[in-house]
């Protein structure tokens, strides 16, 4: 079972309040969970249930409001921004769903902007050539297709062999057949190069492929289930 | 080439329209500074250089006649360096050409050596030679204004005897570098000359061998100046000596320091307006810029970049910015300054008139275009970064807005949903309003500082020449003359109404306060002469007592009732005790009026008249010119026209061109700020209103959403502008020395409706650039992407 792997983050007790004007807003409610080494993690959830806040807080991108954070051995819930900064780049890979690439740089150039700052990355080109896109290294997002420029934001992600893989909504702007493909990407990527990955979804077809799913539900998580086996992402439909 | 480097120069490129009107903005804010700041520096220094290396003396005296033995006594009152004791006589030159007899100061130099004070400096030729008693050194304006070079001779009539006079030389001094009396509104190159003869030629000529009747001093560093004045004056009192003038208050310096102070305002000041206004519409303009690329900044963070190396980048993206607008307006302000000191070069007399940048003015218009683009930049980074990496790269939640007055009272509906977002996007963002009202009010407000100089020029034309001096000509006597000798004139052909003054040079003193003036004489309802106040009212000069300047009654401390002493410079040199029956707030110099009988009785004398004002039939002027040169009575003949028309040619013409250099910086600024306020209101509102275009809005109104805006930026923006340049000129006045000038603030209409159309213009040229730019706009791509 891949869940007996040591935890290389695990999250406890974690709180988040939001204030947006006069309401005060709890995205997530003493919360625990852990992503183990190598693991493929699914995070479930309706959109407004605190998935994303819970990814962006494990990612170094946001801070919670209490409660702690561990990645491997080093306690990140009172980092300042710069050890948060270091972390980010040494050791998390993003897919966001709306890939935020830099519209000014090519495909070769937004995954050379984390090759630039990685300690042992991989080739832009052989990362672009890991998600299938050898051959639009060249091209500008704007020339991408929505599918494309998610898989060079996964090849941005991955080519700094980062030791967790986190993935928020990575389908979600994407119709089927793309997002499958986004999905046999970020699979390969988690068997071949070992990543933790966590991916966010609300999908639920989508937990078949996961180790472990964890839902949530109004800032709490409702259930943390392991898989008796995982699905290939072709086996999956929505 | 890092990845960050080359979106460095990508996204340069995307921008080129900004980033070139942004750079633009800088480059005018430093070429103006440049360009004023350096002609300036420039004159200052070349005028110090040349006082210095010939040796400008410190106090001026004119006296009567004294014995040469009494340079020793003079040398010995503490404070004195050097005395240089000389003749000065002035003699009339009949040019056959000209219609009027011009004057020349004759002023001796030494039989061996230089002058020990006031240094000649040789343009051309060499001075005098021993044992030739025609010989003599003109001054450059008067050789230049005549076509003169040395070799040539002019007629002199030298203590009533005529005589040819050689001029071996072409030259310079630092104490005639402007000619003429304070009478002469504006010296007249043509009419007035300085020629320097040897003294063992001069002196015998005027009966002065062995006298002198001018003295020039030079002060030990540190002198007590008033107490040298004092003795000074104590010592030349029997010798007729007629007080001592010092260095600032010497004709020629004091045009000169009048001209330099008047430059100073238009060439140090408003150009740091300009160059404070522009540092600021480039920070808030770049800060904007970069706001546009909120997310790129919190991917940038989420990839694991720092916050520094973040804003690196973007300081890299200001800094390029900068430096193009620095290079463009360094060169451009030093080619602008080299030309605007050439025209200078021809108006200033100096020796040299060397037009150099100094280090200091580019580095610090230079200096604060780099602080304000980086504070700007960093200010927008910190901004972003200073939200977590995850919120910042979600698109900023749904704006709050709140229903208006209008909504509350159901009137929403009169203007329909274009007008309605318009109003609310302003009520949602106050702030950036009025930033962007504030940025286009100080872009109107400094056209209208940069027409200030020439309006200003305009309106002291008006007031001295049209309003006070109601006559055409005015004629000089060399002595007073009997009274009548008015209607005399006004018989000639050609004169339609005449009018006799009597002007007494006079020091004004209450107690150990004390000024030089003249008073001037005329009659209690006088046609050709107005006393105008500042607000351009005029005042009746009552039949008795003394009516001055407001100002000069504040500098004497009197007010009216008190009584002032009057030491007549003239003649017998009375002292008289004259009441103060009337201030008047005027605008310029410090005056005195009286009645001319009053002024007689007074001064014991029957009635006499010193200069008369004609007003001519315009078509009979010339003959009548010809006419007065004929009469030996008159030493001056001036025309109002011809003053007018030197004026507007000299002061006026540089004046003119500075106008035009700032009225063009100032446009140009204009246009940047006006046109980057729309791009940027159009790149964040791009897909508001690409949203608007796919639930079917027309193009012309979902540009309306977005030039309304601008519309009312420009609404607010404009009238404000108007007021701040207004409040900016008068600052401006507030820096005259008051002694001087006292104008009230004056702003032609025809620079508030320049300035009013220039930011129109810009206005519309933006909108049509920007709604073609939202034309072009695919809509599909605007609505999936989220940046």
């Amino acid at each position: 079972m891949v869940s007996s792997k040591p935890p290389v983050l695990s999250a406890a007790s974690l709180t988040k309040t939001y204030q947006m004007g006069d309401v005060e807003v709890r995205a997530l409610q003493d919360v625990d969970a852990k992503l183990c080494e190598g693991e493929f993690l699914v995070l479930l959830g309706a959109s407004g249930s605190g998935k994303s806040t819970l990814l962006n807080i494990l990612g170094g991108l946001d801070t919670a409001t209490s409660g702690q954070v561990h990645f491997r051995d080093t306690d990140l819930s009172y980092a300042s921004d710069y050890e948060l900064t270091q972390y980010r780049r040494k050791h998390v890979g993003f897919v966001f769903q709306f890939y935020n690439l830099i519209p000014s740089l090519t495909a070769r150039e937004n995954v050379a902007l984390v090759t630039e700052i990685a300690d042992d990355p991989l080739d832009p080109a052989e990362a672009l050539d890991l998600v299938g896109l050898g051959k639009r290294v060249d091209h500008f997002p704007a020339q991408l297709s929505g599918g494309e420029q998610q898989r060079v934001a996964i090849a941005r992600a991955v080519a700094k062999r980062p030791s967790i893989l986190l993935c928020d909504e990575p389908t979600g702007a994407l119709d089927f057949q793309t997002g499958l493909i986004v999905l046999q990407v970020i699979e390969r990527i988690n068997r071949e190069l070992g990543a933790a990955t966590a991916v966010i979804t609300h999908n639920a077809p989508i937990a078949a492929m996961a180790d472990r799913v964890i839902t949530l539900a109004d800032g709490r998580v409702t259930s943390d289930v392991v898989n008796a086996s995982r699905k290939a992402p072709e086996e999956l439909s929505w | 080439m890092t990845p960050l480097h080359t979106k460095l120069l990508r996204d340069l490129n995307s921008l080129k329209g900004q980033v070139l009107t942004i750079a633009l903005v800088v480059a005018c804010g430093i070429a103006s500074y440049v360009t004023m700041r350096s002609t300036w520096s420039s004159l200052y220094e070349s005028k110090d250089t040349y006082f210095e290396r010939y040796r400008f003396a410190d106090l001026f005296v004119s006296l009567k006649r004294a014995p040469e033995s009494l340079v020793p006594s003079m040398e010995s009152i503490p404070g004195v360096s050097r005395v240089y004791s000389r003749v000065v006589k002035v003699a009339t030159v009949p040019l056959p050409e000209l219609t009027e007899v011009a004057r020349a100061y004759l002023v001796s130099i030494p039989n061996d050596g230089e002058p020990a004070l006031n240094g000649l400096y040789l343009r051309s030729g060499r001075m005098p030679r021993r044992g030739t008693d025609t010989e003599a050194v003109v001054v450059e304006s008067f050789a230049n204004a005549h076509g003169l070079v040395a070799g040539d001779s002019i007629p002199v009539v030298m203590n009533g005897k005529k005589r040819d006079i050689r001029l071996v030389g072409v030259g310079l001094s630092p104490e005639y570098v402007f000619l003429g009396g304070m009478g002469d509104f504006v010296p007249d190159d043509k009419q007035i000359a300085a020629l320097w003869m040897r003294r063992d030629v001069l002196a015998p000529a005027f009966d002065m061998d062995g006298a002198f009747n001018d003295v020039a001093l030079a002060l030990q560093p540190g002198a007590d100046v008033k107490a040298v004045m004092r003795q000074l004056d104590l010592v030349l009192e029997p010798y007729g000596g007629l007080g001592t003038i010092p260095r600032d208050k010497q004709i020629s310096n004091f045009l000169l320091d009048g001209e330099l102070s008047q430059l100073e305002q238009m060439a140090t000041v408003v150009p740091i307006i300009f160059l404070a206004v522009a540092a600021f519409l480039l920070n808030v303009v770049l800060s904007r810029l970069i706001l546009l690329q909120r997310q790129q900044i919190a991917a940038l963070k989420a990839l694991g970049y720092t916050t520094g190396q973040v804003t690196t980048h973007y300081l890299q993206l200001a800094f390029v910015i900068v430096l193009l607008g620095s290079l463009m307006g360094l060169a451009f302000g030093a080619w602008m300054g080299g030309g605007l000191t050439a025209i200078y070069a021809d108006y200033f007399r100096f020796p040299t008139l060397v037009f150099r940048v100094s280090a200091r003015v580019a580095i610090v218009g230079v200096g604060v275009s780099i602080l304000a683009a980086g504070a700007g930049a960093i200010a927008s980074v910190m901004q972003v970064t200073s939200l977590s990496p995850a919120e910042a790269m979600r698109p900023a939640a749904p704006a709050r807005y709140k229903r208006g007055l209008l909504d509350r009272l159901g009137l929403s509906w009169l203007f329909g949903v274009s007008a309605m977002m318009v109003m609310r996007e302003m009520r949602r963002r106050p702030i950036r309003l009025a930033l962007s009202s504030v940025g286009i009010a100080a872009a109107v407000g400094i056209m209208v500082v940069g027409r200030f100089g020439t309006d200003s020029m305009t309106n002291l034309i008006d007031v001295i020449f049209h309003k006070e001096q109601r006559g055409d000509v005015t004629v000089a006597f060399l002595q007073p003359q009997a009274i009548g000798v008015e209607h005399e004139l006004e018989l000639l052909p050609g004169v339609l109404d005449a009018e006799g003054l009597r002007a007494v040079p006079v020091r004004l003193r209450s107690g150990p306060r004390w000024r030089e003036s003249a008073i001037s004489g005329m009659p209690t309802r006088a046609r050709l002469r107005g006393l105008i106040d500042r607000n351009g009212v005029e005042a009746t000069l009552p039949a008795k007592g003394l009516v001055m300047s407001a100002k000069l009654a504040e500098i004497l401390a009197v007010k009216v009732g008190d009584v002032v002493e009057a030491e007549v410079r003239e003649g017998k040199r009375p002292v008289l005790l004259l009441p103060v029956a009337a201030l008047i707030d005027d605008s310029f110099g410090l005056q005195a009026y009286m009645n001319i009988d009053d002024l007689h009785r007074r001064l014991h004398q029957e009635l006499s008249i010193s200069l008369v004002q004609l007003k001519v039939d315009p078509t009979q002027l010339d003959s009548l010119r010809r006419r007065l040169k004929r009469m030996p009575a008159i030493a001056q003949v001036t025309v109002k026209t011809v003053v007018v028309q030197r004026f507007k040619s000299q002061s006026a013409e540089t004046m003119q061109v500075m106008t035009l250099l700032l009225s063009f910086f100032g446009a140009v600024i204009a246009i940047g700020v006006v046109y980057n306020n729309a791009r940027v209101a159009l790149s964040m509102r791009a897909r508001d209103l690409a949203s608007l275009r796919v639930l079917g809005f027309s193009q012309r109104e979902v540009s309306g959403i977005l030039l309304g805006e601008l519309a009312i930026q420009m609404v607010i923006g404009i009238p404000l502008g108007l007021l701040l340049g207004t409040y900016w000129c008068q600052a401006l006045m507030n820096i005259n020395d008051p002694e001087t000038y006292r104008f009230a603030l004056y702003v032609s209409s025809e620079s508030y409706a320049f300035a009013t159309l220039v930011a129109l213009g810009a206005a519309v040229v933006s909108a049509l650039l920007v709604r073609r730019k939202l034309s072009r706009q695919d809509l599909i791509e605007v609505l999936k992407t989220r940046e």
